[in-house]
């Protein structure tokens, strides 16, 4: 491989590491502040990938849809609506014990991947929607590469600023101490249940927007872009691996685990056939390792969760 | 301030509590006593919102709560800590305290963005307020310790200090003195009294070393099988032969013998009251 196929390659995985980044950052908010056990991450991702693509794409006859709206607005929508999902989800889901939350988040992403392909009229189907456009998509490849990462990189910035100081303010100190002790929280007076569903939608949108930014990446979508193996698992990989609790672990996270899934994915495309089939779970198998070296040797991630004590009061002599 | 009228609390068939009735006044350090599994961290539970009640009524500063959740009692003034201590272990000893005062304004998920300038004056009492708290409890040097890592006395003084941090009318205590050493313990003495004198805070404390309920409480309450069985000071509840049987009677179990073991005052009524070959 040149130097320039190098180049574009790099280029490539940075924009999907800010996109995988923004899914850790939002399953941050709900795991890593709140102890919610969000399994269902691919079902977020998935209606704000669609919700931005009906709304953004060109009309196709057999599907409502096709308003060529401003991919500004199809991103707003998306964040919106995964967050308006969100709430009814979240306020029959959280009164459940953090495994039943799993569990019952694993059944909710099942429907949304179900609905999604047999819903003609609305997703297109199997087919599902093309025509998405894609911000100086007309520009020479390289370019508009370029342009893409920066679209990222700046919502990643905002995205990792806002939660960050919403985590340092007492909002983050009291879903922390959600967290670690609800009975607890409860008895100090947090109304534990409104607050975690709160915590429950912010993460959602957020999730809904890394979504978005993956279908105008991609100019179209389809229900195989919603794979749990690496819209939830992966994600959850990546927040454990980085830190969950603190933000930069959760992009740190993302980056990490990214590189080698790609990169021996890479590799294992160069294998003769007959071990190819093979490779698939090797590479399953290298990221499942590194999780258990990094928690046998960090247990808290790369980055563990930082104190925030001081709060924002100068200390006193 | 506080009273209970008829409590039941019902497990399936095994009643917890059964027809508990108890008035607490204003200023009162109440001590509960009672052998293991009388009831009487479930009637914390029920008092503090965390258990309903399957039937009876709680009134609290004149106004029925019997179904207020948790929350909402912290709110009335109802503060209480638990008997293995629920410290927020991620959190330092610091922000375990800082997190406690209702109503801050950087709670709002928008506050944060909107109203800056407020949120930061806020905090800064807060943290302020935290800190005079920690220097009260001895525990300025661990301030900014993980309060996981805390020893377990230490963790208990935190959990007293949370309801410190609030304008708290009733403080439930439970086991403040388990686990915790003798200079320590006399620490907690002290601090709970001066709460009781200067801050004017009622308490009830549950409580198994009779020497800190000697030192306390009055009056005293002792609870078995759910209901209570008497209350006065502490020398009638002390010396009074029904207490006595509850604690060592036929019926308890050689969990509670163990108990009554540890505990140098129901071992000394147990040498005066009892013969030893009964034991």
């Amino acid at each position: 491989m040149d130097i320039v196929g190098l180049a574009n390659y790099a280029v490539f995985m940075a924009i999907l590491v800010g996109i995988y980044a923004l899914l850790a950052l939002g399953l941050n908010i709900q795991w890593g502040f709140s102890g919610l056990f969000n399994a269902g991450i691919a079902g977020f991702f998935a209606i704000g990938a669609y919700t931005s693509a009906i709304l953004t794409s060109l009309p196709a006859s057999g599907r409502v849809g096709g308003f060529e709206l401003p991919m500004v607005l199809g991103l707003l929508a998306a964040m919106a609506v995964a967050a308006l999902i969100a709430w009814p989800i979240g306020k029959i889901c959280l009164r459940f014990r953090s495994d039943y939350l799993a569990i019952a988040t694993i059944g909710v992403a099942e429907i949304i991947r179900l609905v999604v392909r047999t819903e003609d009229w609305l997703t297109g189907g199997v087919r599902g929607i093309t025509g998405i456009p894609r911000p100086f998509g007309d520009l020479p490849y390289m370019e508009s590469q370029m342009a893409y990462l920066a679209i990222v990189a700046v919502l990643l910035l905002a995205a990792y600023l806002l939660v960050e100081r919403q985590l340092k303010a007492p909002w983050g100190r009291m879903m922390r101490a959600i967290r670690d002790n609800e009975n607890a929280a409860a008895a100090m007076g947090k109304r534990v249940a409104d607050r975690r569903l709160q915590a429950f939608v912010f993460g959602s949108a957020l999730m809904g927007l890394a979504g978005a930014l993956f279908v105008h990446f991609n100019r179209s979508v389809t229900p195989e872009a919603i794979d749990p193996m690496i819209a939830t698992f992966l994600i959850w990989i990546m927040l454990i691996l980085g830190g969950s609790g603190n933000n930069r672990g959760a992009i740190l996270g993302a980056a990490v685990i990214w590189v080698i899934w790609s990169v021996s994915e890479l590799l294992t495309d160069r294998l003769p056939t007959e071990i190819a089939i093979q490779a698939k779970y090797v590479r399953v198998f290298i990221i499942g390792l590194t999780l258990q070296l990094v928690l046998r040797f960090r247990p808290e991630g790369i980055l563990p969760e930082r104190q925030h004590g001081g709060g924002t009061a100068p200390p006193r002599a | 301030m506080l009273e209970l009228d008829g409590l039941v609390k019902a497990f399936g068939g095994f009643h917890a509590v059964d027809g508990c009735s108890l008035r607490v006044n204003k200023g009162e350090i109440l001590g509960l006593i009672g052998p293991n599994g009388a009831g009487k961290t479930t009637l914390f539970n029920l008092i503090a919102g965390a258990l309903q009640p399957t039937s009876g009524t709680i009134r609290f500063l004149g106004e029925d709560v019997t179904h207020l959740p948790t929350d909402a009692l912290f709110h009335k003034g109802l503060v209480r800590t638990f008997q293995i201590p629920h410290e927020f272990h991620r959190l330092t000893a610091l922000e375990n305290l800082m997190m406690v005062p209702p109503r801050q304004p950087g709670e709002s998920l928008f506050a944060n963005w909107l109203a800056w300038g407020k949120v930061r004056r806020a905090e800064e009492e807060v943290h302020r307020k935290a800190e005079d708290t920690l220097a009260f409890l001895e525990l300025g040097h661990v301030a900014h310790e993980r309060a996981g890592n805390l020893s377990g006395g230490q963790k208990k003084l935190l959990e007293l200090g949370r309801t410190m941090m609030t304008d708290a009318q009733l403080v439930l205590l439970d086991e403040p003195a388990a686990g915790v050493n003798r200079t320590l313990l006399r620490k907690l003495e002290e601090k709970i009294l001066i709460l009781n004198r200067e801050r004017g805070y009622t308490f009830i404390l549950i409580e198994h070393d009779m020497e800190m309920i000697e030192k306390l409480c009055d009056p005293v309450v002792c609870m078995a099988e759910g209901k209570v069985l008497i209350q006065g000071d502490f020398h009638t509840v002390r010396s009074d032969t029904r207490v006595l049987e509850a604690y060592l009677g036929e019926t308890a179990s050689a969990i509670e013998r163990n108990e009554a073991e540890h505990d140098p005052r129901v071992e000394d009524m147990r040498e005066q009251e009892l013969p030893r070959e009964d034991l």
